[in-house]
């Protein structure tokens, strides 16, 4: 058998970075430009022109002058453009005007005695063996060497140590040394002298990076690859920004050229140099502060190299770090309770469209054959074979049966999507490694991914228009890695907190709530619906009979069935009234769970046992019993609990909200007191009868004891509310098991609203003295001052309305601006701590090698596995060897 | 049958375990009263144990500890102002103040101390007050009602007798603290109590009224950038809350418990203790900040933060002037943030990227370091 092994491919070690010299890039240059040109009349590039085609091909149907490349093919190649007069590069005006005060203006030497240079040499050596950055120390360097006034090497006329001049900056780009001004071209002499080993002292490599390369005498033209120009519908070319750019350089170093040739006065020489120097500036950066952006015709100010890489849309941010890729699908997602955890349901259309590929060996021929001979449109089927030699054939209508006698091993089948296959299901942002994990296909009818509601928190999914993305692997290196690490099941503990992030949601929650509570009297029949789509095959001793001597199970039983065997398990419910003290067992509401070799003995399900975050049971038996059986538990959950919720049925509607009318009349009085109560407050402040408390004005003490009455009140409301609604009001059981919303919710829906608030305060702001023109003028009232005393239901009146909008604004601003404050946060700790690594000694280090943590955490630990190393354990395993309690 | 406390020593001393695994092992042992052969059964279930809660070598850890603190980000309230613990100093809460302590900032916007007393003044309300006057500093205002004499060029300062008792002052320290101040003479009149009188030498009106704004700049007693103190009773034991933070020189004021005083000023915090001192106040701050707005987060991942940024004897800022800007990689910095700048002194320097992180290998898009790509496995195949 053929065992042709792809090579290995090569690796990029390093990359070295440098300035680079005019001789060396004469020397790579293609060609030189002169022409300002791009095409002549027949649209074909001008030779030496900045389109010639030895700097790349771009137009398809012709062939690169350098490397006969057709446009694809051929990387581009750099052009120079021969500076007439030396120019500044504007990126090193910093360092320029630096090593400038730092050196002889004579000899060019660094004004350093030979001692200190060798000490800071020395220093430089050592900082680069740590591996740190030499920033602070080469600026002492400069600093150092510009506080001389004389050099040390040379006299000047009279036998004196030479005097140092002083050199002023001025932006952009002029230098100016006692009045006079330096050109480029003295600048670069100066540099030229500077003997290598000062240049290292200042901590420039002089093989790869000389000063004196920091003002340019060649320009170096950017391939034409770099620089593509477009056709327009017209048939007319638009040219990139920075061939306009070049063109400008081009002209304007011709018309230099022409001058001097001409003997032009200085002043004229000096302009030119000037508009050179502008438009080399603006080639490079044209963002330089005191530079006028050069501006395309339109107004629009030009993209030059600078721009081009800066910010998040930029080469870096924007194409070099951020790949692209194929192999990928998006649509909206929907729900599906039926699938495991571990699936996505993947529309047919999608899957179809979608390919794996799939070397042929002996083994798999016939397999492979099959697909092929079913084409692309029967579902299983292929999309494309690739031959030994590589060559892509498209599987058609025509031509399928036809490759699928071809096909044979060592060729590759691009076959169709089936179910099992491992997929990446990504939902932005993604925040944590839990946005993108691995599912198993389920192909299905319609348009959307499915997904098992369980995994909404980790992908932070809801079913409101939200879009998915998929990528499906192509190697079976990634799919093994990503079925290992990534799969949901191995992401049900978060290792954010160590606790699940996968569990019931919403109606799973109420769903067991209404199951596990209480007696319920099921049926045989009852009982087998509710497990029906759990592997359960018989039934346990039945919990009673009734009298017609039918046998009848509850809800705790049905539950346990599902529990692993030997669960042992204590904790008190979500419902838990926090009694002052606990029954445990013999709670009276309900509210502890005793769950006993995987027997529900006492106590309510709810979202302390199955719910995502919270989930008690959940969490224990996903650390006890492994991922396999965790997933496999969430998933009977998630159906029993639909089922369960589908048995009783659990709707809320407008009449949920009804409160009767003796309680309407409790509330009412209780918002009347409160007010009442804040009117004789205002009354002892106005009176100045009012005590501050300490540290705060009076107006600050009123406002906060008004604030708390108020809250109080509410806070009342509510309660009169819930006392009246009670257990049986669907809203109550979603709020009190967890499912969804809170009491606060039910409050304002039934009660009271309560005061509306900005930036913690009650609303103060709009005319002068007060909010609206509906009060007094330093009306301090509840009222007046966004109390807001009607609920939901009973409707807001137009000041309340006003208010509510108010404090609602402030909430989505609030919102907006901390996703994205946060979302920089994340940014700036995901590339600080991006590096680190846990070592095979278990110490956590980053690139250099500079050790962070000698032990990771300080015990070496796993957020995820923690609880195998907490006291309890050992507890545990101390138990389990002698058989003796420990406390 | 049961082993001595010396022998289960013996036995667990050698253990790589942490030291609270170690230490309730030994104290079951002797609670239960094991044999030789059960505690060797413990030990070894222990460990087992133990190493299988280890993280895994080549974990990225890093990622994984920034995405634990950035994901909940989106969560937490931008309400910068919340009365936490004491009803009566405002502390930054939330977003804010996370951000604020990965950003190493010279001061939080806040700034605050718990200052515990010291044994004989915790339980006395009377001196805790005391103390509280000798760190609160006091200006003229506390004092005295100023009022400006344009009349005959003088500033009249009626200083309030009872609260200088109360403060445990007297007219001629203040005299003398003006004096020093402002650097002109004051005189006491004989005819009224209390009351001193600040006469410009060279009087003109703006001098004056210069005067009279600088008078309120002095401190009269007290530290320095302390703006007010706060008494509150925690248990039995009073302590002190300031607004305002100088550890330096609280820990030099007679009655308060060095060991158990603390501010929230985390580069202040290293000035005075220390940088293991900072990395603790680093990890406190941020777990405290994550708690109160009801997060959980493990406190290894805040841990490698408050260790990444110490880690070179300096607190160093999660950012472009710290961590992420004095990165090795070329590449990696030029990715981050001021992109050009970091590719003109690369260049300049002749610098050199080994591409050993992240992001470099991202840009030149080989596989990256981390994880299953730090592992070099060879399958050995048949005969060779």
């Amino acid at each position: 058998m053929d065992t042709k092994i792809p090579s290995i491919p090569k690796r990029i070690g390093a990359i070295k970075f440098g300035l680079i010299s005019p001789r060396e890039f004469r020397k790579m240059s293609v060609t030189a430009v002169i022409t300002a040109d791009t095409y002549d009349d027949d649209g074909y590039p001008i030779d030496m022109g900045l389109m010639d085609l030895r700097l790349g091909v771009i137009d398809p149907g012709l062939k690169c002058k350098t490397c006969s490349g057709r446009a694809g093919e051929c990387p581009g190649h750099f052009g120079h453009i021969e500076l007439v007069a030396p120019v500044i590069h504007v990126g090193f005006n910093k360092m320029i005007r630096k090593t400038l005060r730092a050196i002889c203006p004579k000899c060019s030497r660094l004004t350093l005695d030979p001692a200190k240079k060798a000490g800071y040499l020395e220093q430089l050596a050592k900082l680069k063996e740590m591996g740190h950055l030499p920033d602070s120390l080469i600026n002492d360097v400069f600093k150092e060497a510009a506080k001389a006034k004389t050099c040390p090497y040379c006299n000047d006329a009279d036998g004196k140590p030479r005097k140092k001049t002083v050199i002023k900056f001025e932006k952009p780009v002029e230098y100016i040394e006692d009045g006079e001004k330096l050109t480029p071209t003295e600048i670069r002499d100066r540099f030229e002298n500077i003997p290598d080993e000062d240049v290292r002292v200042f901590g420039m490599d002089p093989e790869n990076a000389r000063p004196e390369w920091m003002i340019l005498t060649v320009l170096p033209v950017p391939p034409v690859t770099v620089r593509p120009s477009i056709t327009l519908e017209s048939g007319q070319r638009s040219e990139d920004d920075l061939t306009h750019k070049l063109v400008d350089i081009i002209r304007i170093n011709q018309r230099f050229q022409e001058n001097r040739e001409a003997g032009a006065p200085q002043l004229i020489i000096e302009d030119l140099w000037e508009l050179l120097q502008y438009h080399v500036t603006t080639f490079f950066d044209n963002e330089v502060s005191g530079v006028p952006p050069a501006r395309h015709r339109s107004g629009r100010p030009l993209k030059t190299l600078s721009q081009r890489l800066k910010g998040k849309e930029g080469r870096f941010r924007g194409s070099l770090s951020g790949k692209r890729v194929n192999f990928s699908a998006r649509t909206v997602v929907s729900p599906d309770p039926n699938l495991s955890i571990n699936e996505v349901g993947v529309p047919l259309q999608i899957a179809k469209q979608m390919t794996i590929p799939v070397r042929i060996i002996e083994r798999n021929v016939d397999l492979m054959r099959m697909y092929v001979n079913r084409g692309r449109a029967n579902h299983p089927g292929a999309n494309y074979v690739i031959r030994e030699d590589g060559r892509r054939i498209k599987v058609t209508d025509l031509n399928h049966e036809e490759l699928a006698e071809k096909i044979e091993p060592g060729w590759t089948v691009e076959r169709q999507l089936i179910d099992g296959d491992i997929v990446l299901f990504n939902r932005q942002p993604s925040l944590h490694k839990m946005s993108i994990m691995a599912h198993q296909i389920k192909v299905l009818p319609n348009k959307t991914f499915r997904l098992n509601p369980c995994v909404c928190p980790p992908y932070n999914a809801d079913f409101d228009g939200d879009e998915m993305n998929m990528h499906v692997l192509q190697t079976e290196e990634s799919r093994a890695e990503a079925k290992i690490l990534m799969q949901v099941q191995e992401n049900i503990l978060s290792p954010r907190f160590g606790g699940p992030i996968i569990g019931g949601i919403h109606d799973h929650i109420s769903g067991m709530f209404l199951l596990t509570r209480n007696e319920n009297f099921i049926s045989k029949n009852g009982a087998l619906e509710l497990l029906r789509k759990a592997d359960i095959r018989e039934l346990p001793e039945p919990a009673g009979h009734t009298d017609d001597g039918e046998p009848y199970w509850n809800g705790k039983q049905i539950f346990s069935q599902i529990v692993p065997r030997g669960l042992e398990l204590e904790f008190p419910a979500k419902v838990c009234f926090q009694c002052e003290t606990c029954k445990k067992g013999d709670c009276e509401n309900d509210a502890y769970v005793v769950i006993k070799d995987g027997e529900l003995i006492k106590g309510t399900i709810d979202e302390n046992a199955i719910g995502a975050f919270k989930g008690l049971v959940l969490d224990k038996v996903v650390k006890e019993y492994g991922t396999t059986i965790g997933a496999k538990f969430i998933d009977d959950v998630t159906r029993l609990a639909i089922r369960g919720v589908m048995r009783t049925g659990l709707s809320f509607g407008i009449a949920d909200e009804d409160v009767p009318n003796e309680a309407k009349i409790e509330i009412f009085d209780t918002l009347v007191k409160a007010e009442e109560e804040v009117h004789d407050l205002i009354k002892a402040y106005e009176a100045k009868e009012l005590e501050a408390l300490p540290g705060r004005t009076l107006a600050e003490t009123i406002e906060m004891l008004i604030m708390q009455k108020l809250g109080k009140a509410r806070d009342n409301a509510g309660q009169i509310a819930g006392n009246h609604l009670g257990l049986e009001n669907s809203a109550v059981i979603m709020a009190k098991s967890g499912a969804r919303g809170s009491m606060l919710n039910l409050t304002q829906m039934a009660a009271c609203v309560g005061q509306q608030a900005v930036r913690g305060e009650r609303i103060r702001r709009g005319y002068s003295q007060r909010t609206l023109p509906h009060f007094k003028k330093g009306d301090l009232a509840a009222d007046a001052h966004g109390f807001v005393k009607a609920s939901y239901k009973s409707g807001l009146n137009p000041t309340e309305y006003f208010f509510h909008a108010i404090g609602g604004r402030e909430g989505l601003v609030d919102t907006a601006v901390r996703t994205s404050q946060s979302g920089y946060l994340q940014r700036r700790l995901v590339n600080a701590l991006q590096d680190l690594e846990v070592q095979y000694d278990g110490s956590v280090r980053e690139t250099r090698g500079v050790v962070v943590q000698f032990k990771y955490g300080e015990d070496g630990i796993d957020s995820t596995k923690s609880d195998y190393s907490k006291p309890e354990a050992v507890h545990r395993i101390v138990r389990a060897v002698t058989g003796k309690e420990v406390e | 049958m049961a082993i001595s406390e010396a022998t289960i020593e013996s036995m667990t001393k050698n253990l790589a375990l942490p030291n609270n695994i170690l230490n309730t092992l030994r104290e079951d042992g002797l609670k239960v009263g094991v044999s030789k052969k059960e505690m060797e059964e413990i030990i070894e279930r222990i460990m087992e144990s133990y190493e299988y809660a280890c993280v895994e070598p080549c974990e990225a850890v890093g990622v994984v500890s920034a995405q634990s603190i950035g994901e909940p980000g989106t969560q937490m309230t931008m309400r910068t102002f919340h009365y936490a613990g004491v009803a009566e100093i405002n502390v930054t809460l939330g977003l804010p103040r996370l951000i604020e302590i990965v950003d190493a900032r010279k001061s939080p916007s806040t700034p605050m101390m718990t200052v515990a007393l010291a044994e004989g003044y915790s339980t006395d309300r009377d001196k805790a007050r005391a103390v509280a006057w000798e760190i609160e500093a006091t200006h003229v205002e506390h004092l005295a009602d100023v009022t400006t004499d344009l009349a005959n060029m003088q500033l009249i300062i009626d200083l309030n007798g009872k609260v200088l008792a109360q403060r445990n002052m007297d007219i001629d320290d203040i005299a003398e603290k003006l004096r020093d101040g402002l650097g002109v003479s004051i005189t006491s009149p004989d005819v009224v109590e209390n009351q001193l009188i600040i006469t410009p030498d060279a009087p003109s009106y703006r001098g004056l009224l210069q005067l009279a704004k600088n008078i309120h700049t002095i401190i009269l007693k007290g530290i320095e950038g302390i703006k007010r103190v706060v008494i509150r009773k925690d248990g039995d034991e009073y302590t002190l809350y300031t607004e305002g933070s100088a550890l330096k020189d609280v820990l030099q004021i007679e009655g308060i418990a060095a060991t158990r005083t603390y501010t929230n000023n985390i580069v202040e915090t290293n000035d005075v203790f220390g940088i293991e001192a900072a990395r603790n106040s680093i990890i406190k701050e941020a777990i405290d900040t994550l708690n109160e707005q009801g997060l959980t987060v493990d406190i290894r991942h805040i841990m490698l933060v408050a260790d990444i940024m110490t880690c070179d004897g300096e607190v160093k800022q999660i950012g472009r002037h710290g961590i992420s800007g004095e990165k090795a990689s070329v590449f990696a910095r030029a990715a981050f943030e001021v992109t050009v700048n970091h590719l003109l002194d690369a260049g300049m320097r002749g610098n050199v990227d080994e591409l050993n992180g992240v992001t470099e290998n991202i840009i030149v898009g080989q596989p990256i370091k981390l994880g299953t790509g730090d592992v070099h496995l060879i399958a050995k195949r048949n005969g060779d």
